[in-house]
């Protein structure tokens, strides 16, 4: 590996709005650089994780390092994939530290599209050599001079800059990544590197990915994170080809992996810098936390699955850790957390990849928005009854009430709707704003005149009729009949809002039961008899806990 | 032990059987707190599973015949009657019961051999009730008298409705003016022991026309009738005619009302409810269905048969769950090679046979009472289980469920609601016991 001096390494990502085609590219440049053989099969190779393949996306950022040959110079260029969702800018913003150039894709019909923009803007401010490609000219309505005269406009980049390429890449010379600059820093210099991304591998502990900033490492070295001053020692270190390609040694420039014996995956923090242990150095300024933007609450189906939840998430949250985790409890469902994400597929996606990758089946709760809740001072509350201001997260001890507009509204479907009103043409992103006051209440849930606490909620007051009403009906359907009449209530204050009533049964007894089968019925019997063991009693109705699950979770799309 | 010779002669003396007023219903046999009791004896039920058509709403085992099937059938079930009750031990046989299936389209002959099977290896009593469904056709009619004269002395038939517009819909191969025949034929035989089925709940029915239908039925019935609420089973004729509309039931509602207004009705002509859907009067309630509701062993013969019993001739101790082989054809074919064609057997621990003794004693107008408990518990008795509980006390006192010191039963009003009790009483038990386990 040493004869890839750091002036001939390239380390570059490729940037774009969804759909433009980054993956299929990618999958190009690894076969012309000869990385993976040519097949028909190699359709997003990059994208390892089952999730991704299904939904046809890239989620998790993955590198590949590749040889190339350039008027007689052996060249190694590292490509990261990344990807071009809304939800994950921050994923984006990650890998582009460790570049130094990007090829930024751009739909030869679609033009440049809201994700374009915002991802140039990220590889701007990190001031990355940016090299427009124009996609899929071959594709009917493509019009690449168009494209090329809204680049010059928007991102100020001349025509000749630009590169024209077919649907599927084959036009693609890579000659271009060669020519920006190359990574700074020399083999000589201490060494220093930035961990931007890691995994948990089952058998070898974590597996880190870095971007060497300066100087070399090799196996056996002893190396220390800044982050928690502890020491390790390397135990493998490589090239991702994409798949891992252990060497002796890595020198300043290169992106590749290394294993070190850290067992815990709060280890690996990313944003972190590694150094020898007999040559600290200054640590590389750290990484912006990302901003949650949608909460949901997650809970195990039983109690008893509590604690393999809770690694799962542990493991999922160190290769994703815009993921924000806080525990919470709730009075039906038990111990869980509070997640939060930057935004709905974020959270889709990670449940999916709870489900398949860790064999977890989760509960999850509606998403909230963060509310910030003023508890007004004793006296106050007693002059003012009737309309109760409640609070949801309590912080100190003034607590404010405020409201998000247009976050509440959005987390639900209001990027769909967009998309279907403005037939595709409009995208979307999103800022965290300030938080501003608003009118919301407390609605209580009622059975036969008895409290439900686990169902009280906020809501803003025009919409507490309509999720009353619904509140009421999932009840209705959820809770089974019993002896007498249940009356379910949606309530502000003392005022009824909504209400169902649950018939009660007035012949519950098999007719014919002697000498036959009576096996189904004993059956069917204890059954019923489990079922009312695990029931929670309020008053004298008996409320399974399925009920409690379809109220409060996610309403399905 | 008494030959059926010697039992169809006695047959001569005492026409029908009489119940001896001073009986009690739940003591038919004399009890004893010992175990052995129970292992003792068993009543018999033998299925016949042949029908000539099936109804629209039956999802019972039953076949069309095949030809000259009689013969190799009725031996098979003396086969299968000989291997069972020589695996059961039973000194005693208290009941037969011929169900099916139509049991009535099976020969004299073979029921008289049967019994004569039973006979030959265990003592069945000359007071022992032979019962016999019987489907009322003209041919089933003209049988009557000869299953009388090989040791039937109960008749059940299977009227089910008199109109014949609803006779045909619910595809029964008989009409009213045949039920009624039959049934008279019936009362002469057996006075004081035959028994009506009649269903309610059919489509298109009213409480209207129910009630009139039950007045009509009264007039002419014997001492005993079972009320049938009509099911809607799955992969049944009607189920599938409800399904595409063709079909209206009647709503919950109305069949809670119906089911209420028979059971005052037939209080009022001078019945007394002993079960949830049986009704006597004259001491005329079924003791093979009694022996069901108590807890009692009994053995189950011929295909689909299900038996309870403790297999004392392999040395077991536990009573088992026992299913026959459901096809007749496959059954054939097992007891021919084996004696008996048993296709399951379950045995049931010490909870779950309580657990059975109690959702089946609860049926009963007179529940469970002390001592009967005791002969299955001895260890657990119904206060200890039922008397602390919270949810229980609520049942007592909204005047569901009784518990006192007879014994523990469900009320008037709680008897139609048994199965929204049940559960509760379920966890009640299954606490209790595990309670006791754990401090032993």
């Amino acid at each position: 590996m040493s004869k890839f001096p750091v002036d001939k390494i390239r380390n570059f990502c490729i940037i774009a709005h969804i759909d433009h085609g980054k993956s299929t590219l990618a999958d190009r440049l690894l076969e012309m650089t000869g990385a993976i053989a040519k097949t028909e099969k190699n359709k997003q190779v990059l994208d390892k994780l089952q999730v991704e393949r299904e939904r046809g996306i890239t989620v998790k950022a993955q590198t590949a390092s590749l040889f190339y040959s350039h008027d007689g110079q052996e060249y190694l260029l590292n490509l990261i994939d990344t990807p071009g969702h809304v939800d994950f800018s921050y994923e984006v913003s990650r890998s582009l530290s460790a570049c130094q150039g990007v090829l930024l894709i751009i739909d030869a019909n679609q033009g440049i599209q809201a994700q374009t923009v915002a991802n140039f803007y990220l590889a701007f401010e990190a001031q990355l050599a940016i090299i427009p490609v124009i996609n899929k000219i071959d594709l009917k309505n493509a019009d690449p001079e168009r494209v090329e005269s809204q680049i010059e406009k928007v991102f100020d980049i001349p025509c000749e800059e630009c590169i024209r390429v077919r649907d599927g890449g084959n036009m693609l010379t890579v000659s271009p990544c060669v020519s920006p600059r190359a990574p700074g820093g020399s083999v000589d210099d201490p060494f220093k590197a930035l961990v931007f991304d890691s995994n948990f591998d089952h058998y070898r502990g974590v597996v880190a990915n870095i971007a060497v900033i300066g100087g070399r490492v090799k196996k056996g070295d002893k190396i220390v994170s800044a982050h928690l001053s502890k020491t390790y020692e390397v135990n493998e270190l490589g090239l991702l080809r994409p798949e891992e390609h252990a060497t002796q040694k890595l020198f300043a420039g290169q992106v590749g992996y290394i294993i070190a014996g850290m067992k815990d995956v709060k280890e690996a923090q990313i944003g972190d810098t590694l150094y020898r242990h007999d040559h600290p150095v200054q640590a590389l300024p750290g990484f912006k936390p990302a901003k949650a933007m949608v909460f949901a609450g997650m809970y195990p189906m039983d109690q008893s699955e509590y604690p393999a939840l809770r690694s799962a998430i542990e493991r999922l949250t160190l290769n994703d850790s815009s993921v924000t985790v806080q525990r919470d409890s709730s009075l039906a469902l038990g111990a869980g957390w509070r997640l939060g994400f930057l935004g709905l597929l974020h959270m889709e996606v990670f449940n999916q990849r709870l489900e398949q990758e860790y064999n977890a089946s989760v509960i999850v709760t509606s998403p909230t928005v963060p509310y910030k809740a003023i508890l007004s001072s004793p006296k106050l509350i007693k002059s003012r009854r009737g309309v109760q201001r409640s609070m949801v997260y309590i912080d100190e001890q003034r607590v404010m009430l405020k409201y998000l507009f247009p976050l509440n509204e959005i987390v639900v479907d209001f990027y769909d709707l967009l998309k279907s009103m403005s037939s595709g043409y409009a995208s979307f992103d999103y800022e965290n704003t300030d938080y501003q006051a608003a009118d919301l209440i407390r609605m209580d849930i009622l059975l036969n005149g008895r409290p439900v606490e686990e169902l009280t909620t906020i809501v803003h007051r025009e919409r507490a009729y309509s999720m009353g009403k619904a509140m009421c009906e999932r009840l209705k359907e959820s809770i089974p009949r019993q002896m007498f009449e249940i009356a379910i209530q949606a309530a502000i204050g003392s005022k009824v809002i909504a209400r169902e009533t649950v018939k009660a049964f007035r012949k519950n007894v098999l007719a014919k039961c002697y000498g036959g089968d009576i096996t189904r019925k004993m059956k069917l019997l204890k059954r019923q008899a489990e079922g009312k063991k695990k029931m929670r009693r309020v008053g004298n109705v008996d409320v399974p806990k399925d009920a409690f699950i379809s109220v409060l979770k996610r309403k399905e799309k | 032990m008494i030959t059926y010779m010697f039992r169809k002669a006695s047959r001569g003396f005492s026409p029908g059987l009489r119940r001896f007023s001073d009986l009690k219903v739940t003591e038919h046999v004399p009890e004893s707190p010992a175990s052995p009791r129970l292992t003792e004896q068993a009543s018999l039920y033998v299925h016949w599973p042949y029908c000539l058509r099936r109804c629209t709403y039956c999802n019972f085992n039953k076949y069309i015949p095949k030809e000259n099937n009689e013969d190799i059938m009725a031996k098979c079930l003396q086969r299968e009657t000989e291997t069972l009750l020589q695996l059961s031990q039973v000194s005693c046989i208290t009941s037969v019961f011929f169900g099916g299936g139509t049991p009535s389209l099976a020969h004299p002959s073979t029921i008289a051999k049967i019994l004569e099977t039973v006979s030959k290896q265990v003592n069945l009593s000359d007071e022992a009730e032979v019962t016999l469904e019987v489907n009322p056709t003209p041919v089933g009619m003209s049988k009557l008298k000869d299953y009388h004269h090989v040791g039937v002395n109960r008749f059940s038939i299977g009227v089910q409705s008199l109109q014949d517009k609803d006779l045909k819909s619910l595809g029964r191969d008989h009409n009213s003016l045949d039920a009624l025949q039959t049934l008279a034929e019936a009362r002469k035989l057996c006075p004081g022991g035959v028994s009506v089925d009649i269903m309610f709940g059919r489509p298109n029915q009213t409480t209207e026309l129910w009630s009139r239908e039950l007045s009509e039925m009264l007039r002419v019935c014997d001492d005993h009738v079972s009320l049938y609420q009509l099911t809607l089973e799955r992969g049944t004729q009607l189920f599938k005619q409800v399904q595409s509309g063709q079909v209206t039931m009647p709503t919950e509602e109305i069949i809670a009302e119906m089911y209420q207004c028979a059971r005052t009705t037939l209080q009022q002509h001078g019945f007394q409810q002993y079960e949830v859907s049986n009704f006597a009067k004259n001491n005329s309630e079924s003791r093979h269905n009694l022996s069901y509701w108590t807890g009692r062993q009994y053995i189950g013969v011929g295909p689909g048969a299900h038996g309870r019993f403790v297999p004392l001739g392999e040395g077991g101790v536990a009573r088992e769950a026992r299913t026959q082989t459901l096809e007749p054809d496959v059954w054939i074919r097992e007891v021919r090679q084996r004696g008996h064609g048993t296709r399951r057997r379950i045995q049931l621990g010490h909870l779950e046979l309580l657990e059975e003794v109690l959702v089946m004693g609860m049926r009963m107008t007179t529940g469970i009472n002390h001592k009967h408990w005791e002969m299955f518990s001895p260890e657990l008795s119904l206060l200890e289980i039922f008397g602390g509980s919270l949810v229980v006390q609520e049942l007592l006192q909204s005047g569901q469920l009784i518990l006192d010191d007879r014994g523990l039963r469900c009320s008037w009003e709680g008897l139609a609601l048994l199965d929204s009790m049940l559960p509760v009483l379920l966890v009640e038990l299954d606490r209790s016991f595990s309670q006791k386990l754990a401090a032993n």
